[in-house]
């Protein structure tokens, strides 16, 4: 059934999968039970004036000009919670409860960015274990 | 989970090592892995197995006469010992140069290479002096690539993330399911570039061969010239404020930006058309069942 219309829902506002988890707002999605399409826009370029002084470390540590790879990290939302997409992990890492959410995507990007980088870096995160164990010696 | 040393690891069989570190092979269809951020995690920005690496410290090394295992395991030995810069010569049309480096590093290519340079990447800034084969930049995860010439088909084939620039032209199928990042033409691109692209951003100062965009899923491409033609569900959108800003602060940090700006540029993203749910429908399977 190729060339059918895009019948998902559209972005509203900032906290609107925060408060409607299941997302489901069109017909469509209300028909098959299941949100079409992302969370958040996957084309939203970051605003620099709102870089944190981690990010802007980070970069200079790597030796780039920009955020490179992380302009395309953004704060998602999945079953209602924050949560930020981990590519080395395949999966959604939450993002606690504790931490207060700014009131814009762009802020909220800078910070799921920085807790993305600490995660994947950090002892705890699995690609650790798994590369221990699957790793040519 | 008992420590095991990385001795006794290597020792191991795969299976032994997996099951040792708490890992095993259950079916997990239907179970979740629930992770959670630490706020309080120490500040790294480099992976913990990462070999520390210094820009300042460079060396040079000839490819005249080794096999390409040999350069590259020759990179990593560098690297180890803490070299951050990285200066190859004559690597005379070598393939598969310089791939698979997972940190920070500064890598200079003297001259041109074969097919899959520096594919894998995640982390390192390289730039190479000539021209590159067929999908240059595979699979990059993040980090800077600069050909300073042209490069081959297939140019950054699925690549999730970092920039991948060619001040010249490339061939056909640039940036093939592309799932991230920024590929930036400083010419041309050929027929097909964009193909089944996912997410990211494709930059071409040129002009972009037929069936831009085809099937393109999501994403956002910008040309420069002229385009031969659109492919399936591939559509024109409008340029805003923030596109055109990210535009100039790209082409700009490369070298690449035109004497006339950037508002010329036409945005080509999905139609959305594409976007399709049939096989989560559950009123029409119910209807034949």
């Amino acid at each position: 059934m190729a060339g059918t219309q895009y019948r998902g829902s559209e972005i509203k506002d900032v906290d609107q999968f925060l408060n409607d988890s299941d997302g489901l707002e069109s017909e469509r999605e209300k028909e098959i039970g299941q949100h079409i399409g992302y969370r958040y826009d996957v084309n939203l370029v970051p605003d620099y004036k709102r870089i944190t002084p981690f990010l802007s470390k980070y970069m200079e540590v790597m030796g780039w000009d920009d955020l490179n790879w992380l302009e395309d990290v953004h704060m998602g939302y999945e079953e209602g919670a924050a949560a930020v997409f981990d590519r080395n992990n395949n999966g959604w890492v939450r993002v606690p409860e504790s931490v207060d959410l700014p009131d814009n995507q762009q802020d909220r990007d800078m910070i799921a960015r920085e807790f993305l980088i600490k995660f994947q870096m950090s002892d705890r995160h699995p690609l650790v274990s798994l590369r221990k164990a699957y790793m040519k010696f | 989970m008992a420590s095991v040393s990385d001795a006794e690891l290597k020792n191991m069989t795969q299976d032994e090592r997996a099951r040792a570190l708490g890992m095993t092979t259950e079916q997990l269809t239907g179970k979740q892995l629930y992770v959670e951020f630490d706020p309080d995690a120490e500040e790294r920005f480099t992976y913990p197995w990462a070999p520390e690496v210094d820009f300042n410290k460079r060396t040079e090394l000839d490819c005249d006469g080794k096999t390409t295992t040999e350069v590259n395991s020759s990179i990593r030995d560098l690297m180890a010992k803490g070299y951050g810069t990285i200066v190859l010569h004559n690597p005379r049309g070598m393939h598969s140069l310089g791939v698979g480096i997972l940190s920070k590093l500064n890598l200079i290519i003297e001259g041109s290479t074969g097919y899959f340079t520096v594919g894998l990447l995640d982390g390192p800034n390289v730039r190479i002096t000539g021209r590159v084969g067929w999908s240059c930049g595979e699979n990059m995860m993040s980090g800077t690539i600069m050909i300073e010439k042209n490069a081959g088909s297939t140019f950054g084939a699925a690549i999730r993330g970092g920039d991948l620039v060619c001040r010249g032209s490339v061939g056909s199928r640039t940036g093939i399911d592309q799932k991230g990042g920024t590929i930036i033409v400083g010419g041309d691109t050929g027929a097909l570039s964009g193909f089944m692209m996912q997410r990211g951003r494709m930059v071409v100062c040129g002009n972009a061969g037929k069936n831009l965009g085809d099937s393109m899923y999501d994403g956002t491409i910008f040309v420069g010239g002229d385009i031969k033609s659109l492919g399936v569900d591939a559509v024109e959108a409008e340029l805003s404020d923030l596109d055109k800003a990210w535009l100039t602060r790209k082409l700009t940090q490369y070298g690449l930006m035109p004497d006339k700006g950037v508002d010329h540029f036409t945005k080509v993203v999905a139609g959305k058309q594409l976007w399709n749910y049939d096989n989560l429908e559950p009123s029409e399977k119910k209807l034949i069942l």
